[in-house]
C-alpha cells in the first residue's frame, strides 16, 4: 500500500536560520519522487519533517490525506532510510530487519520468515544470520532497505543512502533501487545532491536551493526546460552567458552580450533591459560557420565525447562536447573556431533578484 | 660506545628503577608474610610458614570488617553505576550554558579530597535523620554507602560518557522510525551498546569501594570495614598477618584487574565492529 | 536554626530537584535554538522519570546539599545536641579564628602548628606532584610513541595491578621497607655505610616516598593518553627537521599533552594533600600533615564544627589548585576530569 503525501506551506526555522522557506509539494502515491540540491538547501529537514523527528515552524504535513501534526515518528507510516543507514550493529541481520516487527510484538518465527522473504527481494538470500559488521557497504545497503520495508511503510524516505558507496555500485543500486520501488509499489521520497542519482531514478524531481523548491518537474523538463538560473546550473553542466535583453518575441528572447547579440527560448518574466542569463548546454554547441568567435583552449578526450575549452571575446570561457564523428580532433588547443547552436536548444533566463 | 647504546642504557636502567620502585615495596612486603618473625622481616629468611595466613582466619574483627565491606561494595554498585548512568545520559541531553553549572557539580567528588565527603556526608545525614526522626538509618554501613557512591558515582558516569561518545545517535532514531517506543530504544539499543561500560563501571565501582579508606574511615562511624580494620591493626603495631592479609588482596586485585582488562578488551573489539 | 535548616532541606529539595530540571529543559530549548522535543517527551517517562530521580538524588541530595550543609555547619559553634537551634546556636566565625589563631577569641598569637602544616602540606604536595611528573614522562612517553602496541599492552597490565591495590597496604609496605628494622636500614648498614640506624619514619621520608608511590599511577594514565593522541609523524617530521631532543619534548610533546598534565597533576595534588591514610601510617611523632589534624578534630576533639571548618580550609586550598593549573594551562573542566 503507499500513500500520497502533502507538503502544504511548510516553513521550518531552527532559531534564526531559515533552512525550509514556505514549501509546497504534492507527491501522489507510489510515485519515486527525488528532492535534488546541495547540501545545506533544506532537503534533509524536510525529509526529517515528513518522518517526524522534526515539526514544522508554520504549515502541515499530510500523509494519506492525515495531517500528522503531534504524530511522532514511531507513529508515522514511513520508514527512513538513513544516510549512514543507521543498521544496529549488535543485532544480527535478521534480527535488524526484524526489529520493526519485534517492537510491534510478532513472534520471533514469524520475523525471520518475513526477514528471510525481504532478504530474498533485496537479492541476499540466506544471510540472516551474518553481523552487520561482516557485510559489504553495498550488502549493508540492501539490508537497510530490507528493514525499513519490513514494516510495510506507505512511505519510504531515503537520506542519500547511495553516497558512501563507490561508483560502479552506486550506478549499479541506483537500477535495484528503482526495480524494489516497481515490486513494492510504496512511495519513495529520495534525496540527494547527485543530479544523476535523481535522473535516473526519479519519476519527478523537485530541485531546491536554500529552503526554496526551484522546481518541480520530471528529468526531461528540470534539464531542458530549466525554470531559474539555479536549475540550469545545478542540473548537469551549462554554459551561462549573461546580459540585457533586447527584444521578446514569439517565445524566443534576443540578449545583448560581451559573446554579441544572442537568441534563446524564453524563460518567464523577461522583459527588454531586464538582466538574464542565456543558458545553452555543451553538447549543443557545434563548430559553425558564423557564429561566436572562440580560440581553443584545452581539449579532453572522454571515450564517447570530446570537451573542449574554449575563450571568448572578454574572457568568457565555454565549453563544448563533441560525439565522436564531429570531428573534434582538427581541434587542437590554439585553434580559431567559430560556435554556433540552434536557439530552439537554448534558453535565456531572468536574473533572479537576490 | 655509540649515543644510542648509551641512550638505551639509560632506558633501561630507568625502567628497572621504575618498576623496582612500583613492585619493589609489594614484593618485600609479601615475602614477610611467609617468614616466621614477629616483626615482618625479609632477610633473614627464618622459615617458610603459613601461620600469618591462618592468624588472619581467627581474627574476628578483619573478617567482619571483610563481610561488611563485601556488603558495601555490592550496594554501591547497586547504587552509583544507575546514578553515572542516569549522569551521563542526561549530560548528552543538556546544553550550555546550564551544561557548565551541570558538569560542575556532578564531577566535582572526583577532584574533592575523599575526607571532605566523608565528613560532609555524616554532618549532613546526622541532621536528616536526626530531624526525621530516622535515627536507624544513621548507620556506619548506610553512610559509608552514600558517602562512596558520591564521588564512585562520577567514576561510572565518566565511563559512561566515554562509551557514549562514539555512540550514534542515529540509531535510536532508526529504532523509533521503525515504531520502538522510547523506553524500547533505551532497552533494546543504548543499555546493550552500553553493556561493557556498564561492566567497567561496576568492576571499578567495586574496586574503589573494596580499598576505599578516607572517606569511608569517617562515614563508617561504629561499624568497620576491612580497610578501616587494617589501619586500625597498622597503628597498632606491625605483624606479618597485615602482610599475609595484603598477599591475599593483591591477589583478589590481580584477579579483579585481569577482569577488568578483559571487559575493556570486549569493549575494543566491539567497538571496531 | 540548624533543625529549620534541615527542615527546609528535605521538604524543599525535591521541590528544587523539579525545577531544575523545568530550568534545564527550557535552557536546553533555547541553547540549541532547535525545536527539540521536551526531557519526558524525548526520553519517555519512565526513563525520563529515572533520570530525574537518579541524578536529582545524586546530584543535589549527595552532592550538593551535604556541601553547603557542611559550609553552613562550620559557622556554626559546638554544641551539645539539646541546644541545637537554640538561643546559642549563632553564626560565627569561632572555628576559623581557631585555625589561624589557636583560639575561639585570642587574635594575638597565630596558631603555628596547624598553619604548618597547611603550608607543609601544600608546598610537599606541590613538589610530590611535580617529582611524579618527572618520574612518569619518559615511561608515558616511550608507552605512547616509541613501544610497539604488544609491549605498551603488557606495560599497561603491569602498571594497572598496583593500581587497584589498597592504600593501607601500599603505606604498610613503606613501613616494612623503611621502618628502623627495615630492609633499607638492613642493607646500607650490611653494605657498612652507615653504622647507626636511621629513622626514615621520624624524618618523613618514608611519608614523602609513601606518597609520590601512591600517586604515582594517576600521574601516569593522563599523561599517557594524552601523549598518545600526538601523532607519531610529528615527532618524526620534528626529529626530520633537526630539532634537538629537548626541543621536541618542550615545542612539540608537552603542548599537546598540556590536558593530560593538567589532569594528573590535579588529581595527584588533590588525592596527595587530602591523603589520610599515609600520614597516620607513615607519619612519625613529629610529623605535620593536615588531614590527620583534620582527622583529630573529629575523632580526638569532637569539635565536628571544628572539623567542618578545617575540611573547608583544605577543600579551598584544592579548589585553589585546580583554579590554578586550569589558567596556567589554559584547559578547561571537562579535559581535566576525564
Amino acid at each position: 500500500m503507499s500513500a500520497d503525501i502533502d507538503i502544504d506551506h511548510v516553513t521550518i526555522r531552527f532559531g534564526d536560520f531559515v533552512a525550509v522557506k514556505d514549501v509546497s509539494l504534492k507527491i501522489a502515491g507510489g510515485e519515486f519522487f527525488s528532492i535534488l540540491g546541495p547540501s545545506g538547501c533544506g532537503k534533509t529537514t524536510i525529509l526529517r519533517t515528513v518522518s517526524g523527528f522534526l515539526a514544522p515552524t508554520a504549515g502541515t504535513v499530510r500523509i494519506g490525506g492525515k495531517d500528522m501534526a503531534g504524530v511522532g515518528p514511531n507513529k508515522r507510516p514511513t520508514a527512513l532510510i538513513f544516510q549512514n543507514l543507521a543498521l544496529f550493529p549488535l543485532m544480527s541481520v535478521a534480527e535488524n530487519i526484524g526489529y520493526g516487527l519485534r517492537v510491534r510484538g510478532v513472534p520471533g518465527k514469524e520475523r525471520r520468515r518475513k526477514a528471510d522473504e525481504l532478504l530474498s527481494l533485496v537479492a541476499l538470500p540466506g544471510s540472516g544470520d551474518k553481523r552487520i559488521g561482516e557485510l559489504s557497504g553495498g550488502q549493508k545497503q540492501r539490508v537497510a532497505i530490507a528493514r525499513a520495508l519490513a514494516v510495510e511503510p506507505q512511505v519510504l524516505l531515503l537520506d542519500e543512502p547511495l553516497s558512501a558507496l563507490d561508483l560502479r555500485l552506486r550506478q549499479h543500486m541506483r537500477t535495484e533501487l528503482r526495480a524494489i520501488q516497481k515490486r513494492v509499489g510504496v512511495t519513495f521520497i529520495y534525496i540527494t545532491h547527485d543530479q544523476g542519482e535523481a535522473l535516473t531514478m526519479s519519476d519527478r524531481v523537485a530541485v531546491m536551493n536554500h529552503g526554496v523548491v526551484e522546481q518541480v518537474g520530471d528529468g526531461h523538463a528540470v534539464y531542458d526546460s530549466p525554470a531559474t538560473p539555479f536549475v540550469a546550473s545545478f542540473v548537469g553542466e551549462n554554459n551561462g552567458v549573461s546580459g540585457r535583453i533586447s527584444a521578446v518575441a514569439d517565445g524566443f528572447a534576443q540578449i545583448d552580450t560581451a559573446l554579441g547579440s544572442l537568441k534563446g527560448r524564453a524563460g518567464a518574466g523577461l522583459e527588454p533591459g531586464a538582466a538574464a542569463t542565456l543558458f545553452v548546454r555543451p553538447e549543443r554547441l557545434r563548430p559553425a560557420a558564423e557564429g561566436i568567435a572562440a580560440m581553443v583552449s584545452a581539449t579532453a578526450f572522454e571515450g564517447h565525447l570530446t570537451h573542449v575549452g574554449l575563450s571568448c571575446a572578454d574572457g568568457h570561457s565555454l565549453t563544448m562536447s563533441l560525439g565522436r564523428d564531429i570531428g573534434a580532433h582538427a581541434l587542437t588547443p590554439g585553434a580559431e573556431v567559430r560556435i554556433g547552436y540552434n536557439p530552439a536548444e537554448a534558453i535565456v533566463l531572468r536574473q533572479e533578484a537576490r | 660506545m655509540s649515543s644510542a647504546l648509551i641512550g638505551r642504557a639509560m632506558l633501561g636502567f630507568y625502567f628497572l628503577a621504575f618498576f623496582g620502585f612500583l613492585f619493589g615495596p609489594l614484593i618485600v612486603m609479601s615475602v614477610t608474610a611467609f617468614n616466621t618473625p614477629e616483626y615482618p622481616q625479609v632477610w633473614p629468611f627464618e622459615q617458610f610458614t603459613f601461620a600469618w595466613f591462618q592468624k588472619l582466619a581467627q581474627d574476628d574483627n578483619l573478617m567482619q570488617g571483610l563481610q561488611n565491606s563485601f556488603i558495601i561494595g555490592a550496594f554501591v554498585v547497586a547504587l552509583a553505576v544507575p546514578m553515572g548512568l542516569a549522569g551521563a545520559i542526561v549530560m548528552t541531553q543538556v546544553y550550555a550554558p546550564a551544561r557548565g553549572l551541570y558538569y560542575l557539580v556532578v564531577v566535582s567528588p572526583v577532584l574533592t579530597p575523599g575526607v571532605i565527603i566523608g565528613i560532609s556526608t555524616v554532618i549532613f545525614w546526622k541532621d536528616v535523620t536526626g530531624f526525621t526522626g530516622a535515627q536507624s538509618l544513621f548507620t556506619g554501613m548506610f553512610l559509608a554507602t552514600l558517602g562512596q557512591s558520591t564521588f564512585i558515582a562520577s567514576y561510572c558516569m565518566l565511563i559512561f560518557l566515554s562509551r557514549l561518545q562514539r555512540y550514534d545517535r542515529t540509531q535510536e532514531e532508526a529504532a523509533l522510525d521503525l515504531g520502538a517506543s522510547r523506553g524500547q530504544v533505551f532497552l533494546h539499543i543504548l543499555l546493550p551498546f552500553l553493556r561493557p561500560a556498564v561492566v567497567s563501571a561496576a568492576v571499578i565501582a567495586f574496586l574503589s569501594s573494596f580499598e576505599n579508606y578516607n572517606t569511608t574511615t569517617f562515614a563508617i562511624l561504629a561499624d568497620k570495614t576491612l580497610t578501616t580494620v587494617l589501619a586500625g591493626r597498622v597503628r597498632q603495631g606491625m605483624t606479618p598477618a597485615i602482610s599475609a592479609m595484603a598477599v591475599l588482596i593483591i591477589a583478589v586485585t590481580v584477579a579483579g584487574a585481569i577482569l577488568y582488562e578483559a571487559a575493556k578488551a570486549r569493549e575494543r573489539r566491539d567497538a571496531a565492529v | 536554626m540548624s533543625n529549620a535548616f534541615t527542615a527546609y532541606l528535605i521538604f524543599l529539595g525535591p521541590l528544587v530537584v523539579v525545577l531544575g530540571f523545568v530550568i534545564a529543559s527550557m535552557l536546553q530549548r533555547r541553547g540549541a535554538g532547535v525545536v527539540e522535543p521536551g526531557f519526558f517527551e524525548r526520553n519517555g517517562a519512565g526513563l525520563a522519570t529515572f533520570l530525574i530521580l537518579a541524578v536529582g538524588f545524586w546530584a543535589l541530595v549527595m552532592i550538593v546539599l551535604p556541601q553547603l550543609y557542611l559550609i553552613d555547619y562550620s559557622f556554626h559553634p559546638k554544641l551539645p545536641p539539646s541546644q541545637r537551634g537554640g538561643p546559642r546556636d549563632i553564626y560565627t566565625l569561632a572555628n576559623y579564628r581557631y585555625f589561624l589563631f589557636g583560639s575561639p577569641n585570642d587574635t594575638s598569637q597565630w596558631n603555628a602548628t596547624h598553619l604548618n602544616a597547611f603550608w607543609i602540606t601544600i608546598l610537599v604536595s606541590m613538589i610530590i606532584t611535580i617529582a611524579n611528573f618527572a618520574i612518569c614522562y619518559p615511561l608515558a612517553y616511550y608507552m605512547a610513541q616509541v613501544a610497539r602496541p604488544k609491549i605498551v599492552a603488557r606495560l599497561m597490565l603491569l602498571l594497572v595491578v598496583p593500581y587497584f591495590i589498597n592504600e593501607i597496604l601500599r603505606a604498610f609496605a613503606f613501613l616494612v621497607m623503611f621502618g628502623t628494622g627495615g630492609l633499607i636500614n638492613d642493607i646500607l648498614v650490611g653494605l657498612g655505610l652507615i653504622h647507626e640506624r636511621i629513622d626514615f619514619i621520624g624524618v618523613d621520608v618514608a611519608l614523602y616516598a609513601g606518597l609520590t608511590y601512591a600517586y604515582v599511577l594517576i600521574m601516569m594514565f593522563p599523561l599517557y593518553n594524552a601523549i598518545e593522541s600526538l601523532d607519531r609523524n610529528q615527532v618524526e617530521a620534528a626529529r626530520d627537521l633537526g630539532a634537538p631532543w629537548w626541543h621536541i619534548h618542550w615545542f612539540v610533546v608537552l603542548p599537546h599533552a598540556k590536558p593530560g598534565v593538567a589532569s594528573g597533576a590535579t588529581l595527584v595534588f588533590m588525592l596527595c594533600a587530602g591523603a589520610l591514610a599515609a600520614p597516620l601510617i607513615l607519619g612519625g611523632p613529629k610529623t605535620l600533615w593536615f588531614t590527620p589534624i583534620v582527622y583529630d578534630r573529629f575523632f580526638q576533639a569532637f569539635n565536628w564544627p571544628q572539623g567542618a571548618a578545617y575540611a573547608l580550609m583544605l577543600l579551598a586550598a584544592c579548589m585553589a589548585f585546580v583554579l590554578i593549573v586550569m589558567r596556567l594551562f589554559k584547559v578547561s573542566l571537562s579535559e581535566i576530569a576525564r
